[in-house]
């Protein structure tokens, strides 16, 4: 290959928002639940049904467009989106096209290159289509209305991104602004956050972008990144074949590493969006913006510094834990019952950490009480536990948010304190290990060691180590 | 006629409208739609540039609900008109190949 | 006096004052029916058992005293493309033919807790959208007045299930003059009220910045009465307008005195039948004695109401319409080949001509490349007429005119021409555009024994100048049952 090509990548990035209703009736967001069981004529497309906006909704999304330095039509108005798909029980989505609620933002990411603003070019509010099932058996679909409904922002970025890397920089800050704003969870694998992906090659230096494609059903980072690499390396070959690049939308598949493209004769891509003639305008006066921007809560930056700053932990621990809405809730929680941040931190950046990784799940995946492991920190302060039995209680209440105490009681998990238990315990290790006694008599330290392990053991770690080691010399050296 | 409506032109409308039309029937729309759109031709004799668009007749804004849920598990209505359904879920031919 | 002569607040005065039973004022008009669909074909569905049932519960509280409304106990059909619980509703469609709706209209609604007893349901040109009641797909409605015309429509059933006594009064649904063109070809008075006075959730959309729901009577003091009972603001409606004003009744007065009525020049010009003309300025005339000022002025842009509302009217329809599937209720085609043949059959074959036509030219006016050149367009020609209404408003507290071309043509005259039909909308269809009130008051019939109708037209809001104007018209006349419906009646006994 002798060019050298240049990736341009635009994003639209769909969020669940986290209401309790759907965007235009009553009917409840919860997820799970048996098929349209969170249905009604509106979200069913009934005939002489209306729709009525949830007003959280417009709350929620001039929360994310202020947070992501957006100007806000002040007059925006709902739009309908015309296409057949059973998913889309109108056969239209109502989405906004020509007066968006949100424009011309950014945000700023940090990659490996450095720092770099990423433009937003529009936040929209739209609703979510329906969920269908395959059904094998019976060679059909399955319509399942408890989604449609559920409100959306849609927001597009400017093709301000050039790598995979770029991408994922900028999909972890919206992420987390949108996170800690509230406004939703942003799971990419349970579908509360979505991207898709705008991506263009063209020679280095080229003034014009070369033809975009757009790809679907990108569910976790790792598939984004693999799918940017695929679509790259496909519109280089093509470029290099001398073909075309056809504007079209692609289906990623994950498994097979490869994209297809979604064209069908009965897909005319022309949906003829006029302003839904059942909703009215929305007006967002100066009040509202300054009511909003007044009640945003701490952004990460601001607690990012404050964790430095009040509870003094080093910078790399405060970006660890600021990394995740869910997991910075969990440590001020925990911290504030227990007021020993160092100590949360330390649990929270090893064992939670590592478990963590061994389970393939993200921080929002946990769902302990702070008030256990709270007590936990506690037990350990007290010296009621000792550290080694301390990180299976942990891993106890992180798996099955046991109350520790309770826990520890159950299971006779307190350290001996009797020292008189300990000490028959000792000489008895003693006694059985006369050629350790001799190797210590004679100077060396690490028999010692091993004597204090055996003790350990002995007490199926429910020794305070300490108090091992002390006996231990006090006993050898009579 | 100005407005000449072309094969093309109402296949492309059927597949936006979903619409299958018989030969004849395509004749027939062929003609009566170039005749309604030669009448609606008819609105560029008017000197429009001075007006907004209106939607809405009255300047009403920001209808809300809040966002408390008010409706239950209402399935077993909802399914009741459907032409076919199975496990809870309304049957449709497969949608992906 | 036959019972099914009364109006429906006459007939509400005697069921309170306990002269007939609400059983028997729902059984004569159930005989009506009988007696007259044969001939007329006005409803699509008929629930002479529910009716019944309902009757005897009614009459209970009437008794009681929990129901003391002018309307409780009083028969009334519905069109057809207003949802009622568990009754069919079909808009006339193929596609709807098996469509039982979950739940009520608002404006059915509050009709119910005013003691109503719903008869059945009206034929309609498919979903709205004709002017004749011919496009039904279950078969034309006819004129009681002569069943060799049409009863013109869409809300063609309700008119001529009020005229023939069929029921005693009945809701109809306008977009383009569907209430008040039929109440002109029937003999009848009908009020479609300003935008947003009554709630369109459960009115099976056309075109939904456009359609109200409004009443159609024997005279204005039921459509008064009727309009006060549906009219409310209702949070399902985003369009739903707070109205404070919704004492229509208190504006029964046989008063005009200072009353400016202003007659467009535009509305008499070529295509106005002669009769209608004479008749409609003989009307004028009655007021100007009554001490109305009457005088003519240009409201301009007439010709261009027709064009904008079928672009207009067609958009919104082609959307509306598209959840009429074969997914979720109504008719499925039986045999397809994949989603989309599923899709292209089933519309293809539940959809009527009529409706088919503006669907694709609502998909056509929206599509990539023609939305600014016939939408855009269209709404700020919208803007214009609303604006000319808004000038003429400042002179003219009323503006009087026809509410048709003519009297009612006969059957199958005007559905080889759709744009010939169109044209007929010709004063009806600005009032839509532009979200004014207007009513249809009977003003005579012509030489071949059809009806007249006189049209009112009111600002926004002014519903009761044109009730006030309508009323003092009409006590100067007396109300005409066609023959058919009065021999009905007799050879009935009733």
């Amino acid at each position: 290959m002798s060019k050298q090509y240049e990736t341009v990548i635009g994003l639209e990035v769909h969020v669940e928002l986290a209401t309790k209703t759907k965007i235009f009736c009553g009917c409840s967001t919860a997820f799970g639940g048996a098929p349209n069981t969170h249905t009604c004529p509106v979200c069913t497309g009934m005939p002489g049904s209306l729709p009525v906006l949830n007003k959280q909704v417009v709350e929620y999304a001039l929360a994310v467009g202020l947070a992501t330095n957006c100007s806000i039509n002040q007059y925006c108005k709902f739009d309908r989106k015309n296409y057949f798909y059973p998913d889309n029980p109108q056969n239209y989505q109502i989405s906004q096209l020509y007066l968006p609620i949100c424009h011309d933002g950014w945000v700023e990411i940090e990659t490996a290159g450095g720092k770099k603003k990423i433009g937003i070019h529009e936040i929209h509010m739209e609703e979510d289509a329906g969920k269908l099932v395959h059904d094998e058996w019976e060679d059909c679909s399955l319509v399942d209305y408890n989604r449609s409904g559920v409100p959306l922002i849609e927001i597009v970025s400017e093709p301000d991104m050039r790598s995979a890397d770029e991408v994922i920089a900028y999909l972890e800050k919206l992420r987390l602004i949108i996170q800690y704003l509230g406004a939703s969870d942003c799971k990419l694998q349970e579908g509360s956050m979505r991207a898709d992906v705008n991506l263009s090659v063209r020679e280095v230096g080229a003034p014009a972008f070369g033809t975009r494609t757009e790809m679907k059903n990108l569910n976790s980072f790792k598939a984004i990144a693999r799918a940017i690499e695929g679509e790259r390396a496909r519109q280089i070959e093509l470029l290099e074949d001398g073909k075309n690049v056809i504007q079209e939308t692609r289906r990623w598949d994950d498994n097979k590493e490869a994209s297809h493209a979604m064209r069908s004769k009965e897909d005319a891509q022309d949906y003829r969006y006029f302003p839904d003639p059942d909703l009215v305008p929305v007006m967002i006066s100066d009040e509202w913006i300054a009511r909003v921007k007044a009640s945003q809560p701490e952004l990460r930056t601001e607690k990012l510094e404050r964790y430095q700053k009040e509870f003094g932990l080093p910078q790399y621990d405060a970006e660890i834990l600021t990394g995740s809405k869910h997991l910075a809730d969990i440590f001020e929680q925990t911290t504030a019952v227990c007021g020993k941040p160092k100590e949360v931190s330390n649990w929270l950046m090893t064992d939670a950490m590592r478990l963590l990784k061994e389970q393939e799940q993200e921080p929002e995946d946990m769902h302990f009480s702070p008030e256990h492991l709270a007590k936990l920190v506690e037990l350990v302060d007290k010296n009621v536990i000792n550290r080694t039995v301390a990180r299976t209680v942990f891993e106890e209440i992180f798996r099955h948010d046991v109350e520790p105490e309770a826990y520890v009681e159950e299971k006779g998990l307190k350290v001996v304190k009797d020292e008189g238990a300990l000490k028959t315990k000792i000489e008895e290790i003693i006694a059985a290990n006369p050629q350790s006694v001799a190797d210590f008599k004679a100077g060396k330290e690490k028999a010692m060691g091993f004597l204090v392990g055996q003790t350990m053991r002995a007490m199926k770690g429910k020794a305070d180590p300490a108090v091992v080691n002390t006996l231990v010399r006090e006993l050898l050296s009579r | 006629m100005a407005n000449i409506i072309s094969d093309e032109t109402m296949e492309y409308v059927g597949i936006l409208a979903k619409l299958e039309l018989s030969p004849e029937e395509k004749e027939a729309a062929k003609k009566d739609m170039g005749r309604m759109l030669d009448y609606i031709d008819k609105l560029n004799e008017l000197d429009t540039s001075g007006a907004e668009p209106m939607s809405h007749v009255f300047p009403v804004t920001n209808v809300f609900r809040e966002d408390v849920v008010t409706n239950g598990d209402d399935r077993e209505q909802i399914l009741k008109n459907a032409p076919e359904q199975k496990d809870g879920a309304f049957k449709v031919p497969k949608t992906v190949e | 006096m036959s019972i099914l002569n009364l109006t429906a607040v006459e007939l509400g005065k005697k069921i309170k004052a306990g002269e007939v039973t609400v059983v028997e004022a729902t059984k004569a008009a159930l005989a009506q029916i009988q007696a007259l669909e044969p001939t007329l074909n006005s409803y699509v569905t008929v629930d002479a058992e529910g009716a019944m049932k309902r009757a005897e519960e009614v009459q209970k509280r009437i008794d009681d005293g929990t129901l003391t409304g002018p309307l409780a106990g009083v028969p009334v059909a519905i069109k057809d493309n207003m949802c009622t619980e568990g009754m069919l509703t079909t808009c006339s469609s193929r596609i709807l033919y098996n469509f039982k709706p979950t739940y009520t209209a608002e404006a059915v609604l509050n009709l119910e807790k005013a003691g109503a007893v719903i008869l059945g349901k009206t034929n309609m040109d498919e979903f709205a959208m004709g002017s004749t009641t011919e496009t039904s797909a279950f078969g034309e409605t006819r004129n009681p007045w002569n069943p060799e015309h049409v009863p013109g429509g869409s809300s063609g059933g309700s008119c001529a299930a009020v005229a023939a006594n069929e029921c005693f009064y009945a809701l109809g649904s306008d977009t383009g003059g569907s209430i008040r063109q039929p109440s002109s070809f029937c003999g009848v008075t009908g009020i479609k009220p300003t935008y947003g006075t009554v709630s369109r959730y459960g009115l099976i959309a056309y075109g939904s910045s456009l359609d109200q729901i409004g009443p159609i009577a024997k005279d204005v003091t039921d459509c008064a009465a009727i309009l006060e009972v549906i009219a409310s603001y209702d949070k399902k409606d985003s369009t739903s307008v707070k109205r404070e004003d919704l004492d229509f009744t208190s504006a029964l007065v046989d008063d005009v005195k200072g009353m400016r009525i202003g007659i467009p020049r535009d509305y008499f010009g070529e295509g106005l039948d002669p009769e209608v003309k004479k008749a409609v300025l003989q009307a004028a005339e009655v007021l100007r004695e009554k001490g109305a000022i009457v005088e003519e002025f240009d409201l301009s842009l007439v010709e261009y109401a027709i064009p904008a509302y079928y672009v207009i009217a067609s958009a919104e329809a082609s959307s509306n319409l598209s959840r009429f599937d074969g997914v979720k209720y109504g008719y499925r085609t039986k045999e397809y080949e994949g989603l989309h043949n599923m899709y292209k059959k089933s519309r293809s074959e539940g959809f009527g001509a009529e409706v088919k036509r503006r669907i694709m030219l609502g998909s056509f006016v929206l599509s990539s490349g023609y939305y600014d050149a016939y939408y855009l367009k269209a709404l700020r020609t919208k803007a214009l007429i609303k604006k000319a209404f808004d000038q003429a408003f400042e002179k003219y507290d009323v503006i009087l005119g026809p509410a048709a071309p003519s009297t009612a043509p006969k059957l199958g005259a005007s559905l080889s021409d759709p744009l010939q039909m169109y044209l007929g909308d010709i004063y009806t269809i600005s009032v839509n555009l532009a979200g004014l009130p207007g009513m249809t008051v009977p003003c005579g019939k012509d030489s071949k024994g059809l009806p007249i109708g006189l049209q009112l037209i009111g600002d926004c809001f002014q519903e009761k100048k044109i009730i006030r104007a309508g009323y003092a018209y009409e006590c100067s006349r007396s109300y005409e049952t066609p023959e058919l419906a009065v021999k009905a009646a007799e050879q009935e006994g009733r």
